[in-house]
């Protein structure tokens, strides 16, 4: 990660934007294609999960000017998300639970 | 918080040394920038809610999930076309956020009637997605999908789509009065004094926007 220090103006080649945008232009068809070519299970998640999380990494990085802030900043804003895993992780459990208890006595 | 460059260590020392030095933790960084930033961060609870909420109610029921590719189709000119409105919302998303950031780098420059223009530009996208969308909405209530239930399948399926896409529409519908008011200000020259970081906080929450759709687009409509 690297630092500047005269923060103030933000200057960065606009040939930088020009090709992210186009990376995102060509992961989104990637994305779409995933399902046009209706692929499935595992081979699909995995596709639709990278796709989305380098994605997402462009846009916060380079459009929300991420790679640029101080690491103190940059952690403040990233780190506190990742308690949404354990939410998952919750709300997984539970949900199995509740559908193994339908499928039991509605099913 | 102010404006004036303070002196910084980059690296894990500079990580270190601004969390210890009694002041503020966020060196160089202006309150409107971190006040937008950590909005942010709260929406994003948010949404993960939601999308987490969806998750729960599709993994507990034992009715098949319908079958978006199909659900989102549409037939243009004779050929049937899985999911192809989404993609289109997409591009045009994508497209919104290219201008954006040009009107951000654009604000930096100075170039105050390029910025207000782009600024235009990526808020008449936004109106582009917001209309799709209510095509969408209106196509799919016709076939009678509702929140408790539909002719697909799952009944959840109704609740979690329009709670979802109805709150990523009201952000963007908000962020096109944003950006239109902030782009008017732009060119009336209002901040010719105090800078153009205004154009780029606002880019924040546009890109923030996008982002939600990345998230959606990937969970609720390929998964």
């Amino acid at each position: 990660m690297q630092n500047n220090t005269d923060t103030q103006p933000q200057q960065h080649p606009i040939s930088l934007y020009f090709k992210v945008w186009g990376l995102l232009f060509v992961l989104s068809s990637f994305s779409y294609l995933v399902d046009y070519m209706q692929y499935q299970g595992l081979l699909r998640w995995t596709l639709i999960l990278v796709f989305m999380f380098l994605k997402a990494g462009l846009i916060v990085a380079v459009f929300m000017h991420m790679v640029w802030e101080r690491i103190a900043f940059t952690l403040a804003i990233l780190s506190p998300p990742l308690c949404i895993l354990v939410l998952i992780a919750l709300m997984a459990s539970e949900a199995s639970y509740t559908n193994l208890n339908r499928l039991i006595f509605f099913g | 918080m102010d404006n004036t460059t303070q002196p910084t260590t980059s690296g894990m020392t500079g990580l270190i040394e601004d969390w210890v030095s009694d002041k503020d933790a966020f060196k160089n960084v202006s309150w409107g920038k971190t006040m937008m930033w950590i909005f942010l961060l709260s929406d994003t609870f948010i949404f993960s809610c939601f999308l987490v909420g969806y998750m729960s109610v599709r993994m507990t029921t034992d009715v098949p999930w319908p079958n978006t590719s199909e659900v989102f189709a549409l037939t243009i000119a004779g050929e049937h076309i899985p999911l192809i409105l989404i993609a289109i919302m997409t591009f045009v998303l994508i497209t919104s956020s290219g201008t954006m950031a040009m009107a951000v780098n654009c604000g930096y420059r100075r170039q105050r009637k390029q910025a207000a223009v782009l600024m235009l530009v990526t808020a008449f996208f936004g109106v582009c997605f917001v209309g799709m969308q209510a095509f969408e909405w209106t196509k799919l209530i016709e076939e009678g999908v509702r929140p408790w239930g539909n002719p697909m399948g799952a009944p959840q399926f109704g609740a979690a789509f329009f709670m979802i896409t109805g709150f990523h529409g009201v952000h963007v519908s908000i962020g096109v009065i944003y950006l239109t008011v902030v782009a008017l200000k732009v060119l009336r020259g209002d901040y010719e004094e105090r800078g153009y970081e205004i154009v780029e906080i606002t880019g924040l929450y546009w890109h923030f926007v996008d982002l939600v759709w990345v998230f959606i687009f990937a969970f609720f409509y390929l998964w």
